[in-house]
């Protein structure tokens, strides 16, 4: 939980980040970067997801451990779901 | 002797308030904890129900006792019932919300009203779920396969599905309340390391309840939608895969086991300090066992699909795996019976659910490694092989674990004694029946006997050993019926019961029986450490029980 | 029973399990990021099947991924990023005790939230129109023979574009249930702000109600390069 006020600027300058690589995003999405387009979307997503958990949501200076134990346990649980099954997906026709 | 004034009636949780509005509107985690007792009880008899019909089916080769389509029906209610609306529930709504908070020194759960929540969840879902079963029931196992549940069977999937999907939050938000509790509402000097480890056994439970019910929550929904809209997301058809299905349900109702394992285990915790008198053996081991148990069990799943058609790579991966997720398992085992070794071991009849769990549980989860070694699976899959093999481990293990629970904590939680002889009877009973019931279906299954078949005329040498099986459920039959009686019995008539009838160690047990409603008078503080059996005096024989 | 009502002074909002404010507060942000977490699993499943299908049918995915609009995806991505402005500044304006601005702030976020669904809206009814909604909705049967003309160099399988449309619209169809939800809980604490309810030493609410919110916001910021920018380049 927050216990002080931060500054109102470093809330816009996040969301003026966001909103670039927004645009950012669609505009690479239109770009022929081979294999790298996927990987170029998800690494943006994952950077605009981050600045909205570490500082709209303030897990980066006014949260406690637990809270980032939390976060990190549920996104490695949906690696597992993912990867595991993939295990199987990805397999399958080897062999045959 | 002058007649007696009558004491006033001391107050406690049960005689604060009157009235069907002060149980309906409670936010008193042992009043809710009552509310799901009765509830979780009528489902465990409508399931019972189902259980009876399809052993009374078996007991002749041919089907003639119900049509095949009435049979599929019979053990998917069952299945649906007996799992998510009993064996998940049991432990952690009954015993889980009326102790948890005690047993840490607070006044109730972080979250009282969603507790509260959590309960007409429960009722919403299996009110969906009675509807679906009036209405002509479900008959796609209670696994629910795609294609058959999304587009061929013609019952009523989808008030199933809903049903199902409703109580599963209420599962997420015990789980929730749960987790919230521990962390926060632990008494000053009640650290982890103090806790019991029945609270553990519920810390473990829940992380399981909150990662993996949202799983099989999406599927349902997903299923209700392709059903609905002909979608094709799990049609071979229409370009779908079953097997995704498959990795979806199995993702969840995998580690559901041990939702129903684990609490039991926390009992079997308690109860075996208790009657032996004794610390349990490595505190440390069987707690983190616990952890260890929740986090694996998500790492297993696929070995419900070995014959599904995955890849076989992927099945040995998920084959090394099950071996592993029962080595914790087997670790707090071998501590129960450290536990036991020169403990000052008493036979009541907690302590002789919490045995016969050890036993039965060690049968159950030996026979899954037979399931988990790939080469053995494709011969005893689908077999009553795994029938027997999972009912040894949920109702040999689990239910055996919930029985120990509520001989133990009865007298806390009613205030009243029951006739240990009669307890320790029905034990017996239950014991053999349970035995008689599924022993045989090991053999049955080895025999090749596949199961969810109405019919087995094929191969009538089958007949002996299902006989035997039906003849013994009878007899289980009658071990749950009896608690039912005795209990109900002692609420009238039973011995008033004192704090601490059987001598134990843990907070609840310093609170007098029943409790008030706000548990404590004063907050406690702890300074002792979990089972501290050398400085707790011996149990008060119980002729002294009462005025 | 000892009361401690006599003992410590305390707002009406304290519940009497808990022994003071920050343990109730600390309670309830524990509770919502655990919510979450379940939320992430429940999200999860879809992403499983999503992920299955692109890697197996990734030409048909691509190809029904173009026929949807960029420019509508992206602007409803700002419109939900200014929505997680707002409501980080609706906290802001609880702890320094500015009621206006915080009721202002919970208005934006309550009419950014429903642009967003009001576009959504659009996007499904331009889909509707196109006889992109999967199976027989209203008697308008899933078709997609306009993408396979639209793209032909691309192999346009209709069962593989059904099963995108049908992800396409479970995923969406779920997150935008998950905003009226949020709609819902950002009316009542405009409420609850309006009576007067929050200020610096009790803002609870709004703070675990902006973490639902974030959190919504997420889930789309992954949404939109999964859905609408599959596969873009020039063909």
């Amino acid at each position: 939980m927050s216990e002080h006020s931060s500054s109102a600027k470093l809330y816009w300058i996040i969301w003026g980040s966001l909103i670039v690589l927004t645009f950012v995003t669609a505009g690479v999405a239109y770009l022929d970067l081979g294999p790298f387009n996927t990987i170029v979307a998800l690494t943006i997503a994952t950077c605009k997801a981050l600045l909205v958990i570490l500082f709209f949501m303030h897990v980066k200076d006014a949260s406690e451990r637990l809270t980032k134990v939390v976060i990190i346990s549920s996104i490695f649980w949906l690696l597992i779901m993912l990867g595991l099954s993939l295990a199987d997906f990805s397999t399958r026709t080897i062999g045959s | 002797m002058a007649t007696a004034a009558i004491a006033p009636e001391r107050e406690d949780y049960l005689n604060k308030e009157y009235g069907i509005r002060s149980w309906l509107l409670t936010v008193d985690h042992k009043r809710i904890a009552l509310l799901y007792l009765i509830s979780i009880t009528l489902f465990f008899f409508i399931g019972g129900f189902f259980a009876l019909l399809i052993r009374l089916e078996l007991l002749t080769p041919a089907g003639d006792l119900v049509q095949a389509d009435t049979y599929n029906k019979l053990f998917t209610m069952h299945g649906q019932v007996m799992v998510f609306f009993f064996l998940i529930p049991s432990i952690p709504a009954v015993l889980g919300n009326f102790l948890v908070p005690i047993m840490i020194g607070a006044k109730d759960l972080a979250f009282p009203r969603i507790n509260l929540l959590s309960w007409y969840l429960y009722i919403a879902g299996g009110a969906l779920m009675l509807y679906a079963i009036l209405s002509g029931g479900v008959d796609t196992g209670w696994t629910f396969y795609t294609p058959l549940s999304t587009s061929f069977s013609n019952t009523h999937v989808v008030t199933a599905g809903l049903g199902i999907f409703i109580n599963g939050f209420s599962s997420i938000l015990t789980g929730l309340n749960f987790v919230v509790t521990v962390h926060r509402m632990r008494a000053p000097g009640m650290t982890w390391s103090r806790l019991p480890l029945f609270i553990w056994a519920h810390y473990a439970t829940s992380i399981v309840m909150l990662l993996g019910t949202p799983v099989i929550a999406v599927t349902l929904v997903l299923v209700v939608l392709e059903r609905t809209l002909h979608l094709g997301i799990f049609d071979p058809r229409l370009g779908g895969d079953p097997l995704l299905f498959q990795h979806l349900f199995w993702f969840y109702s995998h580690p559901a086991v041990y939702i129903m394992i684990l609490p039991s285990m926390g009992v079997v915790s308690e109860v075996m300090a208790c009657f032996t008198r004794k610390r349990i053996f490595g505190y440390t081991f069987v707690a983190m066992s616990s952890i260890a148990i929740a986090v694996f069990g998500f790492l297993v799943w696929a070995h419900h699909m070995f014959v599904a058609g995955m890849s076989m790579y992927a099945a040995l991966v998920f084959s090394i795996l099950s071996y592993l997720v029962a080595v914790p398992s087997a670790i707090k085992v071998f501590n129960w019976t450290a536990t036991m070794f020169k403990g000052s071991i008493s036979f009541d009849t907690p302590m002789l659910y919490a045995l016969g769990f050890v036993g039965l549980f060690t049968i159950g989860g030996l026979t899954g490694l037979f399931l988990a070694a790939l080469g053995l699976d494709v011969h005893v899959t689908d077999t009553y092989f795994v029938v027997a093999h999972f009912h040894y481990v949920m109702v040999g293990g689990a239910v055996m674990g919930y029985m120990a629970g509520m001989h133990f904590w009865w007298p806390k939680i009613s205030g009243r004694m029951y006739p240990d002889s009669w307890g320790r009877l029905a034990a017996l009973i239950v014991f053999v029946g349970f035995n008689l019931t599924f022993f045989p279906q090991f053999v049955l299954g080895y025999m090749g006997m596949p199961r969810r078949y109405w019919d087995y005329s094929h191969s009538p040498e089958f007949q002996v050993l299902n006989v035997l099986s039906t003849a013994g459920a009878t007899i289980l039959a009658v071990g749950y019926l009896l608690p039912m009686v005795y209990f109900l019995w002692s609420m009238r008539y039973g011995k008033p019961a004192p704090a601490n009838p059987w001598g134990a160690s843990g907070l609840e047990w310093m609170t007098q029986s029943p409790p008030t409603t706000f548990n404590f008078d004063e907050t406690p503080q702890v300074t002792w450490e979990a089972y501290d059996y050398e400085n707790i005096p011996a149990p008060v024989p119980e002729e002294a029980f009462g005025d | 029973m000892t009361d401690s009502h006599a003992a410590t002074q305390h707002g009406p909002e304290l519940l009497h399990h808990f022994a003071d404010e920050e343990q109730q507060r600390n309670s309830a942000s524990l509770g919502m990021w655990l919510f979450l977490g379940t939320e992430i699993m429940f999200f999860g499943g879809m992403f499983l099947a999503y992920l299955v299908y692109r890697l197996n049918y990734f030409e048909s995915f691509a190809a029904s991924s173009r026929s949807i609009a960029v420019p509508l995806g992206a602007i409803n991505t700002a419109v939900l990023l200014c929505s997680s402005l707002t409501v980080v500044l609706a906290v802001r304006a609880a702890q320094m005790g500015k009621r206006k601005l915080l009721i202002w702030m919970l208005i934006l976020t309550l009419i950014f939230g429903l642009a967003f669904l009001a576009i959504k809206g659009v996007e499904w009814h331009e889909k509707y129109e196109e006889h992109h909604i999967p199976g027989n909705f209203m008697g308008r049967a899933f078709d997609v023979s306009d993408i396979q003309r639209d793209f032909p160099k691309l192999h346009v399988d209709p069962q593989h574009a059904q099963i995108f449309f049908s992800l396409y619209f479970a995923l969406t169809g779920i997150h935008a249930l998950h905003m009226i939800v949020g709609v819902g809980i950002f009316l009542w604490l405009i409420y609850k702000a309006w009576k007067g309810d929050f200020g610096p030493k009790y803002y609870t609410p709004v703070e675990i109600g902006g973490l639902y919110w974030h959190f919504v916001d997420v889930v789309w910021i992954y949404l939109f390069p999964l859905l609408y920018l599959i596969d873009r380049k020039p063909l």
